[in-house]
């Protein structure tokens, strides 16, 4: 059995990568990992809580959010596919019409 | 075991109607637009209906507590829905002026509807985070829906931060999660209170909560996004993100704050106070600087997000009564000054600053109409904004608040300039250009319906006191 503080670390070094990719990435495929990564930080952590309560709810929420990052990826995508076919570039420090 | 669906028959009447609307685009190609409207509205209306029926059934919760069945969800309930049913008329004469109206657009306005009114219900953190994903998902596409390449940036724009803020609530339930062994608002509760000491998990969740609740309400310093997705969103369906989300985020935020998180009041009230002045300051400010007049009215959403969090400080009824009002008086406001915006311009042209000049010219009763609206946002009496504003300062002052009170009077007159630059070129400069606004008379028949409940709420507040009143009690 994995001890719960090394669970804790390892999710939250996952989560910090994914916000240092989100913010410091410029491909828009690259920052959609970088949020995956995230929530499979939340999972890790989820799961872990869940062994710590004996409780098999954190196990189901995980379920939960694995279903519906597949959902939000699959928009995700479909947005970048239609701005690389306007634009020919997912380059996001190129996407900026708008402004202020 | 018997399951009760009275409690989410709204909900599963919007997505009933929303699944025959998509159904109807597939099968009957060459169906007029016009049915696929009254389908919509009638789902609208029959979750009406369903909401206003448990206004009498207060209970606790049902669905093995993953909804509240409370007074405080039938009214947030029956204010998205008025919200819905306007942004569904509205869209509806908007885009198929635009050519831009497919059956998805009805659809997706249905199915996040369905997510709003869920939100405001949600008494367990894993509905909250599945009704929020609703909503946010159907809002992605139809900002995006137009196909424009500003649309497009926009729906890109809000998508990435809207993902980003989601990652961050999911860690603060998670948190909670770990602090408490459960994810019930009431049951979080209950694991909390008595404490001596509050565990630092706790903390961390109150704090990783507030940042994605901050984003969904678009409180600042989280509110990048919404300039560039109520820009870049077709105007009408901004008319319905603008009022929807904040409503229901803010229904949702105050469950958190006000049943789950209620024993570490002490905690989170300096937080949501520092939140609400930084968003009214940096709102009426950034609101001045502006050309575009939706994204005028997007940094004035993110002030008046800040006003509605001085009124969530009071802890309690008081609270929640007067942030109910204000969100109500907002969803009429900023729905009417939207609309107004989406007959001036066409698509993504006619939305500056310049396109309104001499608006009283071309319309009267346009330039008529946006001048209540804009008045109404200011706060100036005898406008449903007005009695808002201070009811929120009234109940921050009663909780010792005034210094916050002080601030949110400060910004709202640094507002005001914006909003009466904005009417003085509609009535006291001559047209540029040649553009015409929209001439047809039933879309300012619908946003009649806004201007009348900005005035009667502003004349007679005492209409819906008393309902609002009774409705300030959450349930868990």
């Amino acid at each position: 059995m994995i001890r719960l503080p090394l669970v804790l670390l390892f999710s939250a070094a996952l989560f910090s990568i994914g916000v240092y990719g989100v913010l410091a990435r410029r491909n828009a495929v690259m920052v959609l990992m970088a949020i995956e990564l995230m929530l499979n930080a939340v999972n890790v952590n989820l799961v872990g809580f869940s062994q710590l309560w004996r409780d098999l709810a954190g196990q189901v929420f995980a379920l939960f959010v694995i279903a519906v990052a597949a959902a939000e990826v699959g928009i995700g995508l479909a947005i970048v596919l239609l701005i690389y076919r306007n634009r020919e570039t997912i380059d996001l420090s190129e996407v900026s019409l708008l402004k202020w | 075991m018997r399951v009760e669906l009275a409690p989410i028959a709204p909900e599963l009447l919007l997505v009933g109607a929303g699944i025959a609307v998509l159904l109807g685009g597939v099968l009957a190609r060459r169906a007029d637009p016009l049915a696929h409207l009254a389908v919509s509205l009638a789902g609208v209306a029959g979750a009406a209906a369903a909401s206003v029926m448990l206004w009498s059934r207060e209970g606790a919760t049902a669905l093995a507590g993953a909804v509240a069945v409370d007074r405080f969800g039938v009214v947030a309930r029956l204010v998205l829905l008025g919200v819905a049913a306007l942004a569904l008329l509205l869209a509806h004469h908007t885009l198929a002026r635009d050519g831009e109206l497919r059956p998805e657009v009805p659809a997706l306005i249905l199915f996040a509807t369905a997510g709003m009114t869920l939100l405001a219900v949600s008494a367990d953190l894993v509905t909250t985070f599945v009704a929020l994903e609703v909503l946010s998902l159907s809002l992605y596409v139809l900002t995006g829906s137009s196909r424009r390449l500003v649309s497009l940036e926009g729906a890109m724009k809000y998508f990435l931060l809207g993902a980003f803020s989601t990652a961050f609530f999911l860690y603060g339930v998670a948190m909670a999660y770990g602090a408490t062994g459960t994810t019930s608002l009431g049951g979080i509760a209950h694991a909390l209170a008595g404490r001596t000491e509050t565990p630092a998990l706790a903390l961390v969740a109150m704090a990783l909560l507030a940042v994605g609740f901050g984003f969904k309400v678009s409180a600042a310093p989280f509110h990048m996004w919404t300039p560039d997705a109520y820009q870049g969103a077709p105007t009408a369906v901004t008319a319905f993100m603008s009022a929807g989300t904040k409503v229901a985020a803010f229904a949702a935020l105050l469950r958190v704050l006000d049943v789950a998180l209620q024993p570490l009041g002490w905690d989170w009230g300096p937080v949501v106070a520092g939140l609400a002045a930084v968003s009214v300051v940096v709102g009426s400010v950034l609101a001045i600087a502006q050309t575009d007049v939706k994204r005028m009215l997007a940094y004035s959403s993110v002030a008046h997000a800040g006003f509605v969090l001085i009124g969530a400080t009071a802890p309690g009824a008081p609270g929640i009564d007067a942030a109910l009002f204000y969100l109500l008086a907002y969803a009429l406001m900023i729905v009417g000054a939207f609309g107004v915006v989406s007959l001036v311009s066409q698509g993504e042209r006619g939305t500056s600053l310049e396109d309104h000049a001499g608006l009283y010219r071309r319309s009267p009763v346009l330039a008529g109409l946006f001048a209540l609206f804009l008045l109404s946002l200011a706060g100036i009496p005898p406008t449903a904004g007005f009695i808002a504003k201070v009811s929120v300062f009234r109940a921050a002052v009663e909780a010792g608040h005034w210094w916050l009170a002080l601030v949110g009077v400060l910004a709202s007159v640094v507002a005001a300039f914006a909003y009466i630059r904005l009417m003085v070129l509609m009535y006291m400069r001559e047209p540029v250009g040649h553009r015409e606004p929209d001439p047809s008379p039933v879309p300012r028949l619908v946003l009649a319906i806004p201007a009348a409940g900005t005035l009667l709420l502003g004349v007679l507040p005492g209409l819906v006191t008393d309902v609002l009143g009774k409705a300030a009690v959450l349930r868990w």
